[in-house]
């Protein structure tokens, strides 16, 4: 088709539709050149941007022209053009920013993780493992947050939260038309509290799925169980205010947690209601479709029959070479 | 006494009223843009002037208002960016304290070369005074006929409104002042798109700061041309500095771009030099963003010549030996002061005023203060320096606006030129604590200077 725009990232030169964002081409692509992203979900208008996990460099700028963009740009707000060349794993300033995003979004998080109800499918433990150092620099007092209860269903832990807006669009966007937002600014921001309100609305448990982090967990799951040691198994049902296609988290016969169906950029398939992910939790109510796709380097696979081949590019053997050692240590797990 | 264009009048006595403004000769520009040129022809003539931006990125304001989108049946704005509150800065409350009809008539020129029907004046929350001041004015230029319906016959309309913001930095940063002007929370848009093309309720819509506006009358007085002759080089026309500091005599002066830095600090005309005679040590030349420069660097660049107040001067050396025009906030340091308690000082306005959207200024900033805290009163380590540079590099460029390069360039800077200093305050905390390093060697002449970086 001659109306699509050619754009190379890292190496690998993709067809895309005119506007398509950089982020999505990469995702088109598939595998290690995907830039994490933090914040930006495709399926909620106006998100990304604001992490600046994302970060690429774009090294030409079109075919028209060439010009390299001056500053790292978030691949997630920026539209292809056509001739694009964009580095994102193959540029050392890449991966130097976005560590020290990695690090930046640390400091102020308190790796709870043991008590974390998120660990385990938490993009912010998959993003500083995968792109992280070691240790931390920061000596200081971290913030911290009491604990609120969004209704009886949900619950907010502001403390871990990375202020990626994501719950803030979902309750604009997917709930009706609540306005709410974060309150406060800077390192002080939070999600407000008013967004308890929204807990009225059938769709206020998406916030739930969209938290990248465990900033918003379901408290009808909450401390029962670790992830992994849950089955997650593919399952829909009639349903009248939404499609009513989920995921099942079983743990021997019992459904501990209904979520919806999360591809592997860990964006849900379809938002589903507060009927079908708190109230609907035995199998008979459910049409049962079989086990659920997981990333076989996924954690929750650690315990897992299905295999998923890894998402490797085998085409290109000067990318296979220049990253040598993340391909290795990826086949090997 | 050099030129003035925007000051001329300000010390006569009841200037801020309509009646004394107009018997010096004002609304003379709107009467001869409206009657005698085309909106196209007066954009030429702001484009002729070379007149550039003071409102801090210095973007030539003719070419920024031949950018505007001008689709078919879509309104456009002019908004006017009064949220002054860059530290150091306070030229555009002057100017709409005690001449408020010079910004309202250079809204209505402006407006009608940009064919906008209504414009708004985005004033600081805090600035109650002159929020009265400008309605009072509006209504005064109202009742003369100089604004509503069918402006003095043209058939121009044009309303102007006053709006206070909420009081926060981040909302003088224009994407972020449009959607506090919606009425939405000040957070910075993520450009593209630009205002140009979608701004106010996703219109056309052109931001430009008080000077920039006021700028326009005289532009059309005396035509672009005439403009273009007073300033040097590509900076045109005078420029409103703030100075404050240690100076003699602090306050606002309209200056003719390209006076010498030295003659700007020393002359009685202007600051009158150093206070309590004092020694200078360092000068923030353009609001607290710019990167700060000592004593020798300020007053001569790099290659021994001297330093003039000018957007090209006063950036000569980059980022290794320059700084920036900026705003015009010229904060001026005697031998008393302390770089590291300054430069920490300006780390907590931008850690507080962080809007927080995206991760590294929101949390990066709050790190650095709390660094730069650690090492002014006395537990800092030396590692802290190079992790302060760090930080500042990790957020610099990396962000949604540039309030996160203002927070990294002051740090970078400070570290930059008075490295010694930081480390003094390492090696003799409780001394730190007691007395100030001094002027050092930070006024000594140039070559001199030049070793101290290549030891660095
Ligand atoms: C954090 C931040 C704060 C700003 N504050 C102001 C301000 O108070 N006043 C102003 O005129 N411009 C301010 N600016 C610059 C504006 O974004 C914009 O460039 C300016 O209003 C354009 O007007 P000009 O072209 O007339 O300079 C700020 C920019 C940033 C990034
Ligand atoms: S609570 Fe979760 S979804 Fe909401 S802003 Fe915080 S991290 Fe993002
Ligand atoms: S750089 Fe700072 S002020 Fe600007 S958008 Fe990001 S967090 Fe907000
Ligand atoms: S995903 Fe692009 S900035 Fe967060």
């Amino acid at each position: 088709m001659s109306d699509k725009v050619k754009v190379t990232i890292d190496g690998i030169t993709v067809e895309v539709e005119p506007g398509t964002r950089i982020l999505n081409a990469a995702r088109q692509i598939g595998g290690d050149i995907v830039p994490p992203a933090m914040c930006y979900y495709s399926k909620l208008e106006g998100s990304g941007g604001k992490c600046r996990t994302c970060l690429v460099k774009v090294s030409k700028g079109s075919e028209k022209d060439p010009r390299p963009m001056p500053k790292l740009v978030a691949s997630c707000r920026t539209g292809v053009m056509d001739g694009m060349e964009v580095q994102n794993i193959t540029s050392p300033e890449v991966i130097e920013a976005r560590k020290g995003v990695v690090e930046i979004l640390l400091i102020n998080h308190p790796l709870d993780c043991p008590i974390c109800d998120q660990a385990g499918e938490c993009h912010l433990q998959d993003l500083s493992f995968e792109h992280g150092v070691g240790n931390s620099r920061y000596e200081f007092v971290r913030r911290t947050f009491e604990k609120i209860d969004l209704g009886d269903k949900i619950q907010l832990h502001m403390t871990r939260c990375i202020l990626c807006y994501r719950c803030v669009y979902v309750a604009n966007q997917i709930t009706d038309n609540r306005l709410h937002g974060i309150l406060g600014r800077g390192d002080a921001s939070e999600i407000s509290t008013y967004i308890e309100k929204a807990i009225d609305n059938d769709f206020s448990g998406n916030v739930i799925d969209v938290c990248p982090v465990g900033a918003l967990t379901d408290k009808t799951f909450r401390f029962k169980n670790r992830v992994w040691f849950t089955k997650p198994v593919d399952a829909h049902r009639d349903c009248p205010s939404c499609k009513g296609k989920v995921t099942l988290w079983y743990k021997g016969d019992e459904v501990l947690r209904v979520t919806g169906r999360k591809d592997q950029f860990g964006e849900v398939e379809d938002f589903i209601c507060n009927t079908c992910r708190f109230e609907t939790k035995n199998t008979s109510s459910w049409v049962i479709e079989g086990p659920r796709q997981i990333s076989k380097t996924s954690v929750i696979s650690a315990n897992h029959y299905e295999y998923t081949p890894l998402p490797v590019i085998k085409e290109n053997k000067k990318l296979i070479d220049a990253n040598k050692v993340e391909f290795e240590r990826a086949s090997k797990i | 006494m050099a030129r003035k264009l925007l000051l001329e009048n300000i010390n006569v006595p009841g200037i801020h009223s309509f009646d004394v403004y107009r018997q010096n000769g004002g609304y003379r520009s709107v009467e001869k843009a409206l009657k005698t040129m085309t909106p196209e022809a007066v954009v030429e003539e702001v484009k002729t002037s070379g007149l550039r931006g003071r409102g801090g990125a210095g973007f030539p304001t003719g070419m920024k208002w031949s950018f505007l989108a001008k689709p078919e049946g879509r309104e456009r704005y002019l908004v006017c960016n009064a949220d002054e509150s860059e530290p150091g800065t306070f030229k555009d409350r002057y100017l709409m304290t005690h001449i408020p009809h010079l910004l309202i008539e250079g809204m209505i020129v402006a407006s009608f070369a940009l064919g906008a029907k209504t414009s708004y004046i985005y004033v600081r929350g805090e600035m109650m005074p002159q929020i009265r001041i400008l309605e009072r004015a509006i209504a005064e230029a109202k009742n003369a006929g100089f604004l509503g319906k069918n402006i003095l016959g043209s058939g121009y309309d044009l309303e102007l409104y006053v709006h206070p913001g909420g009081g926060a930095y981040i909302c003088g940063e224009e994407t972020a002042l449009i959607e506090s002007l919606e009425g939405k929370r000040g957070n910075p848009r993520i450009k593209p798109p630009f205002p140009a093309i979608s701004g106010v309720w996703a219109c056309p819509t052109v931001v430009n700061n008080v000077e920039t506006i006021a700028a326009v009358v005289p532009i059309i007085n005396d035509g672009g041309e005439g403009y273009a002759q007073v300033g040097i080089g590509r900076s045109t026309g005078t420029k409103l500095i703030s100075a404050s500091g240690n100076l003699n005599k602090p306050g606002v002066y309209e200056i003719e771009l390209g006076l010498p830095v030295e003659e700007f600090i020393y002359s009685d005309e202007y600051c009158g030099g150093i206070a309590n005679g004092k020694k200078l040590k360092a000068v923030v030349a353009g609001g607290s963003s710019v990167p700060i420069l000592p004593a020798n660097l300020i007053l001569n660049t790099i290659n021994g010549q001297p330093r003039l107040m000018s957007y090209e001067s006063l950036a000569d050396g980059g980022f290794q030996t320059g700084s920036m025009l900026g705003s015009g906030g010229f904060i001026a340091f005697d031998e008393d002061q302390c770089i590291v308690r300054n430069t920490w000082n300006f780390s907590r306005f931008y850690h507080h005023e962080s809007c927080g959207q995206c991760s590294p200024c929101r949390e990066g900033t709050g790190w650095m203060e709390k660094v730069l805290h650690r090492l002014e009163y006395g537990h800092g380590k030396m590692s802290d320096i190079d992790l302060l540079v760090d930080v500042s590099k990790k957020i610099e460029g990396n962000t949604i606006c540039p309030l996160g390069d203002a927070a990294a360039w002051p740090v970078a800077s400070a570290i930059r030129h008075f490295r010694d200093e930081f480390e003094w305050h390492v090696t003799h905390p409780k001394e730190a604590l007691e007395r100030n390093y001094g002027i050092a060697n930070y006024a000594n002449p140039l070559p001199k200077f030049e070793e101290v970086v290549g030891q660095n």
